[in-house]
C-alpha cells in the first residue's frame, strides 16, 4: 500500500465533528505504519479558519472544498468531490466517520470504485501490508475480522470508539483549495430541522443518561436532563419508552435504534433486555439504577444501585454538582 | 407495487407477507449461497431493476444481520437515480417527493424528482398486520422466480469472534445512601469523571 491515507473530515455547521478528529488520529497512526502521507478532505462552508485543527491531529495536507451549497451534506455533490480527489491521489485507505453522512457516502464511493465499504469498524490492524478491519455484526453479538479484496480500503469508523489525540500542537497542514464543484443533481437539500436545543449528538456524547419504562412518563425525564446537564452529557431512551411515545425514536438506544459507546452510560429504570443491551454494551463504564435487584441490567453493569430512580437520580445530580464544583 | 427480494428459498414467507400487505406482484431473485457482500447484492438487484419501470424504489435502511447499511445507496448509484437514506418522512405531490432524513440532532429536508430511491428509518411507518382474507389472496398473486448467481465476495471473513464478555459488576448499595460511593468509584476506580 503506497498511496496516502485519505480521511473524510466531516463538519457540522462551520466546525469539524469530534468523529472527524478521531478518524484523523487513526489515519495518522496508519500513515506512520505505512510510511505514507495523510490527507484530510474537508467539505462544507466557512471551515477555512478551522483547518489548522486537522493538522494538529495529524493530517499532512488538507483538501478543502467550500461553497454555500455544501453547508449541508448533499449526496451527489459530496460524492463527486470525493471521487475527484480519490482519482487524483489514489489513496490506499479511505477513513470515513460512521455518522449519518458517512454511512450514506461510503457505499456510494465504494460502488463507483468497484469495491465495498467495511461498515462501522471498531478496530483496524495492518498485517503483511494488508488492512484487517474488525466490525460488529448481528447487532454487536459477534465481531467479524474482515479483509476487502478490492482496493482502495474504504472504512467507516464507529464514532466514540477511536480516541482523538493531537499529534503535535505546532503541527501544520498544507492547504489545497479544491476547484468549485460543477456537478448538478436532481436532489435539492433544503434545510436542517433541529430536534431541539441539544448541542451534542448521542453518538458523540461521552456521558449518556438513559431512561426506560421505569421513568413512568415523559414528564419525568426532566430529572435525567438535569443530571445530563451537570455532567455535560445527553439523554437517551429505551425502546419501551420510545414505543410509549415518551421520547422520539432518534433518542432510542438498542437494536432498532442507535448503537453508542460513550465513556459513561447511566441506565435509569431500564431492565436491560437484549434489544437494549446491544445498543450500549460497548460503553466504557455502565451504571444501573433500578428498583428491581433481579433486573438483567445488573448482570452487566459495572456499578449498580438498587433504588427508586426518582430519589437516586436527583441525589446523584446534587452529588455530581458538588463534584464538578457547580452550585 | 412490486416486491423484489434477493434471498434463498426460505425468503418465500416474507414475500407472501409483503403481498398480503398490499403489493401486487413479486420478483424473487433466488440464491441459496449468495455472498454477504453488499456490492454483489447491489449489482444483482440493479441488474433486475434495469428492466422494471418504477417511480419510487424503497429499501429498508439496513439488514439486521450484517448491519452493513450499503445496498440501497449502491443500487441507486448503479441505476443513476437520486437516493435519500434514513428517511423518517416521505410526501409525494406533483411528481416530486419531499423526504426527511434522520441525522444527528435533527432531520434534513430533501426534495427530489422521480424516479428516486429511499431507505427507510424505523419511524417511517408502523407495519400493520395482514388480515386472514389478505393472506389467502396473497397466494394467488404472481411471483416471478429467477435464479441468480454472483461472482465471488469481495469480503474475506478471517474470523468471527464473540465480543469480550462483560463481567458483571457490583451492586454498590441501596437507595440515596449509595450515591456518594458511586461518585467516588466513578472518579477513583473507573476514572471516567
Amino acid at each position: 500500500m503506497t498511496g496516502p491515507v485519505l480521511v473524510f473530515a466531516e463538519s457540522s455547521g462551520a466546525e469539524f465533528r469530534k468523529a472527524a478528529f478521531e478518524a484523523v488520529t487513526e489515519g495518522r497512526r496508519l500513515a506512520d505504519l505505512l510510511g505514507v502521507e495523510e490527507h484530510a478532505l474537508a467539505i462544507g462552508n466557512g471551515l477555512r479558519t478551522r483547518v489548522p485543527e486537522l493538522g494538529r491531529f495529524g493530517a499532512d495536507k488538507v483538501l478543502l472544498s467550500e461553497d454555500p451549497s455544501l453547508a449541508l451534506y448533499h449526496p451527489d455533490f459530496y460524492r463527486e468531490i470525493a471521487l475527484d480527489v480519490i482519482k487524483k491521489i489514489s489513496p490506499s485507505i479511505i477513513l470515513i466517520p460512521a455518522t449519518s453522512t458517512g454511512k450514506d457516502l461510503a457505499p456510494r464511493l465504494a460502488i463507483h470504485l468497484n469495491t465495498v465499504a467495511a461498515s462501522e469498524c471498531t478496530q483496524l490492524e495492518l498485517l503483511n501490508n494488508e488492512l484487517i478491519a474488525t466490525r460488529p455484526a448481528y447487532a454487536g453479538k459477534v465481531l467479524f475480522r474482515i479483509k476487502v479484496k478490492a482496493p482502495p480500503n474504504i472504512i467507516t469508523l464507529r464514532p466514540n470508539v477511536f480516541t482523538a489525540r493531537e499529534a503535535s500542537p505546532s503541527r501544520d497542514a498544507a492547504i489545497e483549495q479544491l476547484p468549485r464543484p460543477k456537478s448538478d443533481s436532481r436532489m435539492i437539500v433544503k434545510e436542517f430541522l433541529a430536534h431541539g436545543a441539544k448541542k451534542l449528538d448521542l453518538s458523540e456524547a461521552s456521558v449518556v443518561v438513559s431512561g426506560g419504562r421505569g421513568m413512568g412518563g415523559p414528564e419525568n425525564y426532566k430529572i435525567l436532563e438535569e443530571l445530563a446537564d451537570v455532567m455535560g452529557g445527553v439523554v437517551s431512551a429505551s425502546r419501551a419508552s420510545v414505543d410509549a411515545g415518551w421520547r422520539p425514536h432518534s433518542d432510542q438506544v438498542g437494536q432498532t435504534g442507535r448503537t453508542i459507546s460513550p465513556t459513561l452510560y447511566i441506565a435509569c429504570g431500564i431492565s436491560g433486555a437484549i434489544q437494549h443491551r446491544v445498543g450500549m454494551i460497548n460503553s466504557k463504564v455502565i451504571v444501573a439504577i433500578n428498583k428491581d435487584p433481579e433486573a438483567p441490567i445488573f448482570g452487566f453493569a459495572d456499578y449498580g444501585i438498587v433504588g427508586n430512580v426518582f430519589e437516586v437520580v436527583p441525589a446523584l445530580t446534587r452529588e455530581m454538582r458538588k463534584f464538578y464544583g457547580k452550585s | 407495487m412490486t416486491i423484489i427480494t434477493l434471498g434463498p428459498e426460505k425468503s418465500n414467507p416474507v414475500i407472501l407477507k409483503a403481498l398480503a400487505l398490499g403489493a401486487d406482484s413479486a420478483v424473487h431473485l433466488k440464491s441459496d449461497s449468495f455472498p454477504n457482500d453488499p456490492s454483489a447484492m447491489a449489482h444483482a438487484l440493479a441488474d433486475e431493476l434495469k428492466s422494471i419501470e418504477f417511480d419510487i424504489l424503497l429499501f429498508g435502511k439496513k439488514g439486521v444481520d450484517d448491519d452493513n447499511q450499503q445496498v440501497g445507496q449502491m443500487v441507486a448509484e448503479l441505476l443513476n437515480v437520486p437516493c435519500v437514506t434514513q428517511v423518517v418522512k416521505l410526501e409525494v405531490s406533483n411528481g416530486k417527493v419531499t423526504a426527511q432524513r434522520e441525522v444527528e440532532g435533527g432531520t434534513i429536508v430533501v426534495e427530489t424528482s422521480l424516479p428516486a430511491a429511499f431507505t427507510a428509518e424505523k419511524d417511517l411507518t408502523v407495519p400493520r398486520y395482514a388480515s386472514l382474507r389478505e393472506l389467502v389472496a396473497a397466494r394467488k398473486k404472481p411471483i416471478t422466480v429467477r435464479e441468480v448467481r454472483s461472482s465471488d465476495s469481495l469480503i474475506d471473513v478471517l474470523s468471527v469472534q464473540y465480543p469480550p464478555p462483560r463481567t458483571a459488576g457490583k451492586i454498590i448499595g441501596k437507595g440515596v445512601e449509595a450515591v456518594p460511593l458511586l461518585v467516588k468509584l466513578l472518579h477513583e476506580e473507573a476514572k471516567v469523571i
